[in-house]
């Protein structure tokens, strides 16, 4: 507990629709997230915890309460400043992948380096660096059509780290797999977390997949139920 | 910033061919379309505005009878007389030239090739006020007409079915019993909407007079053709003219006029207008066609809207912002459009040279046109290029990559 917390969540609420037919999905979470942690965050179907993934991401916007990323009030920043924060701090990776269809995978993964403007010859060193990194050294110019379903994951993981992101949020990320490739992105997230310090953030139903993670985060009915760290 | 966009702006056409083809195609059938029509109506307004001032802007014809054309029959209607131009060039001041045509219908006969012709004697003037010029040989002249000599200047259209490839000047023909020298060969003036200019023979009226009818005495004459002096009101001229005319032909004042005035100025004004009725109903086509262009860009813009929310969820996921997401889709929109639009200009312009050829009407480059069509598409493409991609830019990224 010598470190500042990365993520600090206080009363944390998100809310869909309006009137009647609203929905509270987040109904005040308060967590503490430090440099470093691998978390694993589960929770039964419309919990929320794909809702927290992605407020604490900066893919949604909170409806109240605070949120500190490394000391920035998130709430408080407009649409370009999340955008600059998910580019220079925050790394994804999606249940159904989203990579750009008929894009080679260097192309893929060079994307968010093209967003901070970085040279045609860097883009292309680090993006195959990050994909020989993940195992894919022999698939840089294939389309995520010619690519399984465990490669393009691999792809997807290669794009959220080629920026060197502080956190890596990961949602359901083995969703889609067969149990041997899950052990293979698991793995790899793993040696990222050890490896790198990359902070990891991991929503699973999964519970092999849970156990690799020290601390466990449960959500159910929009709250935290239970936060538990194992030795 | 820019480059940053234009870069994968490029790689992003690139990437989905077959969706740029379809934008590009549709600006490009709109632009081609509307320039197409527009250059080839101008065209043909053109080359009739060119056929009638090649009959003589100035110029009028008197004729026995109350109309002109099928209406108005000259039969039993009294014919002129030299003696009638001769005195409506004297008294009317704004007349500049005036002469006497004396038509026949006669067979043509040179060698084995026989042909009906009308022939026109009249006076050298002729020549001016009609706006004849020579392509080869001579013109008959005063001296000629003085003494009747058998002389006759020919169109182009006689000298082909007479003549072939032949060279008439120096030949003799056979004009119904006469046999008649062709000193000179008209220059062309094509079709005018009243029958071929160019089939014509045109011979001093003494020897149409002397030679062809045989009546010497004869002095009718069934035409007179007029000039005026430039800029004079040919209303004023008219009336003058008819003024004199009933007074020499004894016509009371309840008689009606047994003469008409043919006035080509008017007719030109007709057929301007009919013309330019012409080229709006041709830019009114162009317009439609224009519009189907837009829907078409429009469409497959909208089509792709869903993957393309899609994308633009993604490349916000990974930190593009809006405005940056945005400048890719508005280099795309103005990359296609402009792409369509230069390819619709030079493929319509290459259209229009060509089939000004085989229409036979002048290619006439119109930068308003090309102006506007480029800038009508261009404009298409890029708000309906632009729009949806704006909506999806505003969206969260997460709501954004939940269209699929």
């Amino acid at each position: 507990m010598s470190e500042a917390p990365l993520i600090k969540l206080n009363d944390l609420t998100k809310t869909y629709g309006l009137g009647d037919a609203a929905f509270q999905a987040l109904k005040g979470i308060d967590l503490t997230i430090r440099k470093g942690e691998f978390v694993v965050i589960m929770g039964p179907s419309g919990s929320g915890k794909s809702t927290l993934m992605n407020v604490l991401g900066c893919l949604d916007t909170p409806t109240s309460g605070h949120y500190r990323y490394e000391g920035i009030a998130v709430e408080t920043l407009d649409a370009d400043q999340r955008s600059l924060l998910r580019r220079y701090a925050l790394g994804f990776i999606f249940q159904g992948f989203n990579l750009l269809a008929r894009t080679s995978a260097l192309e893929n993964v060079e994307l968010p380096l093209l967003y901070r403007g970085m040279s045609r010859k860097d883009r292309h060193e680090k993006a195959t660096a990050a994909l020989t990194a993940v195992g894919l050294p022999t698939k840089l110019d294939s389309t995520p059509g010619e690519l399984s379903g465990g490669q393009q994951q691999r792809v997807a993981i290669a794009r959220a780290i080629v920026t060197e992101p502080s956190t890596l949020f990961a949602d359901e990320p083995t969703g889609n797999l067969d149990s041997v490739t899950t052990r293979d992105i698991i793995e790899i997230l793993t040696r990222l977390n050890v490896d790198r310090g990359i902070t990891v953030l991991m929503v699973t139903h999964d519970e092999n997949v849970a156990a690799c993670a020290k601390r466990r985060v449960v959500i159910k009915d929009g709250l935290v139920e239970s936060d538990s760290t194992s030795p | 910033m820019i480059w940053n966009a234009f870069a994968i702006a490029v790689r992003e056409i690139g990437r989905n061919l077959t969706r740029a083809f379809l934008t590009v195609l549709g600006i490009f059938i709109g632009v081609a379309s509307i320039i197409t029509m527009v250059t080839l109506g101008e065209g043909a307004t053109l080359a009739v505005k060119a056929q009638i001032s090649s009959l003589g802007s100035n110029l009028l014809t008197l004729r026995p009878g109350a109309g002109f054309g099928q209406r108005g029959s000259s039969a039993g209607v009294p014919s002129f007389t030299e003696r009638d131009a001769e005195t409506l060039g004297e008294q009317i001041a704004s007349i500049a030239a005036i002469a006497p045509v004396r038509t026949a219908s006669l067979s043509t006969i040179y060698l084995s090739n026989a042909r009906g012709s009308t022939i026109t004697g009249t006076t050298p003037i002729y020549f001016q006020i009609n706006k004849w010029s020579l392509a080869e040989g001579r013109l008959f002249t005063e001296a000629d007409l003085r003494s009747g000599s058998a002389v006759c200047v020919i169109g182009n259209t006689v000298r082909v079915e007479l003549f072939g490839t032949e060279n008439p000047i120096g030949a003799s023909i056979r004009i119904g019993r006469a046999s008649c020298e062709v000193i000179g060969l008209l220059a062309t003036k094509g079709q005018a909407g009243m029958g071929d200019q160019d089939d014509t023979i045109i011979m001093p009226l003494s020897s149409l007079q002397r030679r062809l009818i045989g009546k010497t005495s004869s002095h009718d004459i069934n035409q007179i053709s007029i000039s005026a002096v430039e800029g004079t009101n040919s209303l004023e001229l008219i009336a003058e003219i008819t003024q004199i005319m009933r007074q020499r032909r004894n016509l009371q004042s309840n008689q009606d006029n047994d003469f008409n005035i043919f006035d080509t100025r008017q007719i030109a004004e007709t057929l301007g207008s009919t013309t330019q009725l012409m080229t709006m109903l041709l830019a009114a086509v162009a317009g439609v066609s224009l519009l189907v262009g837009g829907i078409g860009i429009m469409n497959i813009m909208l089509v792709s809207v869903t993957e393309r929310t899609h994308e633009i969820g993604i490349r916000l996921a990974i930190g593009a912002t809006a405005s940056e997401v945005l400048l890719q889709f508005l280099v795309e929109a103005v990359t296609l459009s402009c792409i369509g639009g230069i390819l619709g200009i030079f493929i319509a312009l290459g259209l229009c040279y060509g089939l000004a050829q085989v229409i036979k009407v002048p290619f006439n480059f119109n930068t308003q046109i090309n102006v506007i069509a480029f800038a009508f598409s261009a404009v298409v493409g890029v708000v309906f290029g632009y729009t949806p991609a704006r909506r999806a830019a505003k969206l969260n990224p997460i709501d954004a990559l939940r269209h699929e």
